[in-house]
């Protein structure tokens, strides 16, 4: 059975723009007046589009080593090499902001690390409590996510979401404060005043609280991270989820992997190591042997004719032939951009901050997240912001995310009257939407499972629910993600830990359970 | 999980840390035995330094082991130069710092600690501060690192700028924090001192620039920045109104300074040949420094309280020599210097009087809006307005309810009477625990609004009936009454306080609970007193009133003791003066 080349409906629409000088200017260019400044576009090759998506999705295959992130930004360094770079203008009477050039950010590219999916953790969300209960925990570092902030009236607020924000607010007056914080409390306890608008709109339910219009999009928009058709049920559900993870951390409900995601499966692989997972770096899987018999995969044969043994055969759904696939439902798209820009879209007093921002949908555009990172995550140098943006797909994702983005940031010359951020590099994708995958039903031999790529959702829910059921499937009498016990209470006797021996088999429970992990590592 | 075979089993683990224990455990009793033979030697080495090292930082409440190990510094200290001194103390501040980590409250390491940052020869005091934001960080409350705080500070002269600074870090990150609100109360007389001109003329304004440590305040803060401070509080209260903390800052706020120390009223009898003086707090005979000065002539007299259990009197009496001023046809000069306090107050009693008095009526200094500062009328009319928004929200939030019934009586007591008396009210319902509190800040406040409109009648009757009074407070005002009406309350005694009604002539008190007459002691003009229906039972009970020479009425119809066998007999035995007695 051979297996599909490479997805090519997993990354589509890849666009690279950068609107910083090339090179790093000198005094003699700042002096000089005005140069007009020109953005200039660049569609990435088909070529630059390929590797691309090889190098998201091959992890899902074999355990690639945490790839360079330089190569995200190295990729497009040569084809925009070639381009006549546009100089950026500066105004000598004034400060001018620190400005990073494209050669800098490509130099400093080591110390980027552009998670292709954007996504937080929720602190009692189920894959802090995995890694808690699994003690993987202890191979990875997490910082807060310090704000809440929401695009409202055409500006960024900061959404006040625990006592102490609500106590030191600025922007709502002390009856608002107060009916806020009445509203946070009250709706913890289900009533019989919410059962009543248990399928009617949350929007209406908020209305008739008589919260104001202020309050009233903060609780839909950045609390219960709803749209206005959500039912009460469902905003009541988010809204109470996001007020249980709030505390357990810090101010906001989510903390954000230090290095990035891609942290994540890279610590179950270092558990899953230590009891003897191997990683077979560098092989995709061209196809599968399966005995006919037993309708069971024997063994997978590797791009360089390896033959490898295997029992299970664990698969993200991009490998899938066409007509073996099940789609119950049409396809759907995320449209993303990751931007390097050099001021946060909300400065405040510290300047490392991570902030979750909510842009609630206008005239039929979709709702776009936001991800704002510090360098402190170790994502992006010091003096720079990494920015995510990520929504459901209604065009491309230049389509739907450049407005925003216009709206938001500055992307032609750097105006120091201008107070939005002004955008160094941006990089505009669009990718398959996980949550459209059936697990089930597949036209696949016995042994072998598909799980889906990232979906769209903030949380990991359906990522942990999946690579569970999965496992579960597999083996039925084993427990998931077992506490890994303490490295003294180890007897290390000298046996191989792993049962099939030397082979490059990947059997272990730890082992598989990381196959699943469907975040990609840079 | 493969790795589950090779893990040793809980036996094996439990075994395992039994043994562990058992091994730290000899080597802990080792090392201890090893510090007391030492100190018994007087042994001061490093080795006695690792020891004690090794053992404190298992156990840092081993106080005797910090002690020894002081002994050692202040010895090494004596034999080494200044700089190994400060390596030796930096060493020291490190080792803290791991005790410190293991317990965060323990009394030796902050003690210790305390006692090294005050040794060292070139202290890091910024580093210090530091280290308690840190500890502060993680728990809010630490009292130690607190302590520890208020030391550095006050060692390292961090000025008050910067302190507040930190109170509105902590507020803002937590504000259920006492300390810091407190701390904050300190802070802000100092940097924000009231101005002089904005003083009312009862309150002294500061006579020298505030002390530039955050340790003492006396003074009120500016009104500038009280509205920002009423801002900030009211953030709070909005956020949380349950959460008391902010409500006694706000308290705080709205309160004055202490009253200027002064005689508020002189008061002389002829036929008594007595003085009483009210002072503006209570003072004790003995040691309060009083010189009467009559016609020019300083006198000797005795000075005491009115009561014998009650030795702090705002009220103190004295006997002016027999003859001095009994003619009528003299006229006499009468002054008492408070002689520490370089206050005085005069008084003439003229030809043909049989009394006089001088005093500050209690209209006069403000007296009773005392619980709350004089600000002006508007920004209190404005905290009102909000205080009462916020109750519109929470209706039985009790320190919404207090602070408004405060509010108002700061703002017009008399006008706000009726409010007032409904808040108390819901106040009771809706806490029950505290409802004897709150009847007593309410005969508190119902008093005061009578002695109000007693004074503005221009009159000497004081009369407050079926109030619900539960307690009597503020009788220092009432020493020029002469008949007080006190019937169908609560009352269930008249403490000490009440021989301080030195002019009392008759004295009503039907209807209440009444047992104890404690107080009616020694009333010189005292004539009669009704006590209809209250639960006097003893003849004990009424042993007070022998002392009052001229009490010829006596009412007790509908007292237990009436029922008492013989009791007129007695009572007559007890009370010869009465001439009119109902039982």
């Amino acid at each position: 059975m051979h297996l599909s080349k490479s997805d090519s409906t997993s990354i589509t629409n890849l666009q690279v723009f950068c609107y910083t000088s090339e090179e790093e200017e000198d005094e003699a260019q700042c002096n000089d007046a005005l140069n007009t400044t020109v953005g200039k576009e660049k569609t990435a090759d088909e070529e630059a589009l390929k590797e691309s998506a090889v190098c998201a999705e091959s992890q899902d295959e074999e355990h690639v080593a945490p790839e360079d992130p330089q190569s995200f930004l190295g990729q497009w360094e040569d084809p925009e090499e070639d381009q006549t770079h546009p100089s950026v203008a500066s105004f000598q009477s004034e400060p001018t902001r620190k400005k990073i050039s494209f050669a800098q950010l490509v130099k400093e590219g080591r110390r980027f690390n552009i998670d292709l999916v954007s996504k937080l953790m929720f602190s009692r969300g189920s894959l802090v409590e995995l890694l808690i209960k699994s003690n993987v925990s202890r191979y990875a570092e997490f910082k807060n996510v310090t704000r809440i902030l929401t695009y409202h009236h055409g500006n960024v607020e900061q959404v006040p979401c625990s006592r102490a924000d609500v106590f030191a607010s600025r922007q709502l007056s002390v009856v608002e404060k107060r009916k806020l914080m009445r509203f946070l409390t009250s709706c913890m306890e289900e009533t019989e005043e919410q059962q009543a608008y248990y399928s009617r709109p949350y929007l209406e339910f908020l209305h008739d609280q008589h919260l104001g219009d202020n309050l009233q999009h903060f609780l839909l928009h950045s609390i219960a991270m709803a749209s206005p058709d959500t039912p009460t049920g469902e905003g009541l559900a988010s809204t109470r989820h996001f007020l249980r993870c709030l505390g357990r951390y810090g101010n906001t409900p989510f903390l954000f992997p230090v290095y990035g995601l891609g942290e994540i499966p890279q610590c179950f692989c270092r558990m899953s190591a230590v009891f003897g997972g191997v990683y077979c770096l560098r092989h995709s899987v061209q196809c599968l042997i399966v005995d006919k018999d037993t309708n069971r995969c024997k063994a997978v044969v590797d791009s360089r004719g390896q033959r490898i043994n295997c029992s299970h055969f664990v698969m993200e759904d991009g490998y899938l032939v066409g007509d073996r696939k099940k789609m119950d439902t049409s396809l759907r798209f995320l449209s993303r951009a990751v931007l390097i820009t050099d001021a946060s879209v909300l400065p405040g007093e510290s300047d490392q901050q991570v902030s979750m921002v909510t842009v609630p949908s206008t005239d039929g555009s979709p709702t776009v997240r936001m991800v704002e990172l510090c360098s402190s995550t170790m994502t992006c140098i010091p003096g720079t912001y990494l920015v995510h943006l990520t929504c459901q797909s209604v065009g491309s994702a230049h389509d739907d995310l450049s407005p925003v983005i216009s709206r938001m940031f500055q992307t032609t010359k750097p105006d120091n009257h201008d107070q939005r951020p002004f955008v160094f590099w941006c990089l505009y994708f669009n990718m398959a939407d996980g949550t459209a995958l059936e697990v089930e039903g597949h036209d696949l031999p016995s042994n072998v499972y598909v799980c889906s790529g990232p979906d769209g959702n903030l949380g990991f829910e359906r990522t942990i629910e999946l690579a569970e059921l999965i496992f579960k499937k597999m083996l039925p009498e084993e427990e998931f993600c077992p506490p890994a016990p303490n490295p003294e209470d180890i007897i290390y006797d000298g046996e191989p830990p792993s049962s099939t021996g030397g082979e490059e088999e990947q059997e272990g429970p730890a082992d598989q359970e990381e196959q699943h992990e469907p975040e990609p590592l840079n | 999980m493969h790795g589950r075979v090779k893990v040793k089993t809980t036996a094996q683990q439990e075994e395992e840390k039994r043994k562990e224990r058992e091994k730290k455990l000899k080597i802990y009793v080792a090392a201890r035995d090893a510090c007391f033979a030492k100190r018994k030697e007087e042994i001061f080495d490093d080795e006695a330094l690792q020891l004690t090292q090794q053992l404190l930082s298992s156990n840092p409440d081993f106080a005797t082991l910090w002690n020894y190990r002081r002994e050692i510094l202040l010895h090494l200290e004596t034999v080494k130069d200044e700089n190994e001194v400060q390596k030796i103390y930096e060493a020291e501040l490190s080792f803290l710092e791991s005790c410190l980590k293991v317990n965060p409250k323990s009394y030796g390491s902050w003690h210790h600690r305390g006692w090294v940052s005050a040794r060292l020869p070139r202290p890091d005091w910024a580093r210090e501060l530091g280290l308690c934001d840190r500890c502060l960080s993680l728990d809010d409350r630490n009292f130690h690192c607190w302590d520890y705080r208020r030391m550095v500070v006050k060692v390292s002269g961090v000025s008050v700028e910067q302190e507040l600074g930190f109170t509105d870090r902590l507020i803002c990150s937590n504000f259920s924090n006492y300390s810091s609100w407190h701390y904050r109360s300190t802070l802000l007389p100092l940097l924000h001192p009231e101005c002089p001109e904005q003083a009312s003329p009862h309150r002294e304004p500061p006579l020298s620039p505030p002390p530039h440590s955050p340790q003492t305040h006396f003074h009120r803060v500016c009104e500038e920045q009280l509205l920002k401070e009423y801002e900030l509080v009211q953030n709070a209260v909005f956020t949380d109104p349950n959460d008391q903390s902010a409500w006694f800052y706000y308290r705080w706020l709205l309160g004055r300074a202490e009253r200027e120390e002064m005689i508020s009223c002189v008061y002389v009898s002829r036929e008594q040949e007595r003085v009483a003086v009210t002072f503006s707090r209570p003072v004790h005979a003995l040691s309060v420094g009083l010189l009467l000065v009559l016609d020019g002539q300083p006198q000797r007299v005795e000075w005491r309280s009115v009561h014998p259990h009650f030795k702090h009197s705002p009220v103190l009496i004295c006997d002016l020599p027999p003859g001095t001023i009994h003619d009528t046809t003299n006229e006499h000069n009468l002054t008492v210097h408070w002689t520490e306090k370089h206050n005085h107050r005069e008084c003439a009693l003229y030809t043909g009087r049989t009394e006089s008095w001088c005093r500050d009526t209690a209209t006069d200094q403000e007296l009773f809006r005392s619980e709350l500062s004089v600000e002006k009328t508007s920004v209190l009319q404005s905290e009102l307005l909000s205080i009462n928004q916020l109750q519109e929200l929470e209706p039985l939030n009790k320190w919404c309810l207090l602070t408004i019934i405060l509010l108002m009586r700061a703002l017009d007591p008399l006008g706000y009477e009726k409010e007032t008396l409904a808040h108390f009210q819901t106040l009771k319902e809706v806490d029950p625990k505290r409802s004897a509190y709150y009847s007593d800040l309410c005969s508190k406040f119902m008093i005061e609004n009578t002695i109000l409109k007693m004074e503005y009648a221009e009159v000497r009757v004081f009369s407050i009936s079926d109030q619900n009074l539960t307690t009597l407070c503020h009788l220092d005002q009432l020493l020029l009454v002469t008949h007080i009406n006190l019937s169908s309350n609560r009352l269930q005694r008249l403490p000490p306080q009440f021989a301080m009604l030195q002019c009392l002539e008759v004295f009503e008190a039907d209807n209440n609970s009444i047992k104890s007459l404690e107080g009616v002691y020694c009333l010189p003009k005292l004539e009669e007193i009704s006590l209809k229906n209250n639960k006097i039972s003893t003849l004990a009970d009424l042993q007070p009133l022998a002392s009052c020479p001229k009490l010829t009425h006596l009412d007790l119809r509908g007292n237990p003791i009436t029922q008492t066998a013989g009791v007129e007999s007695e009572l007559a035995k007890l009370l010869p003066s009465v001439t009119d007695l109902q039982l």
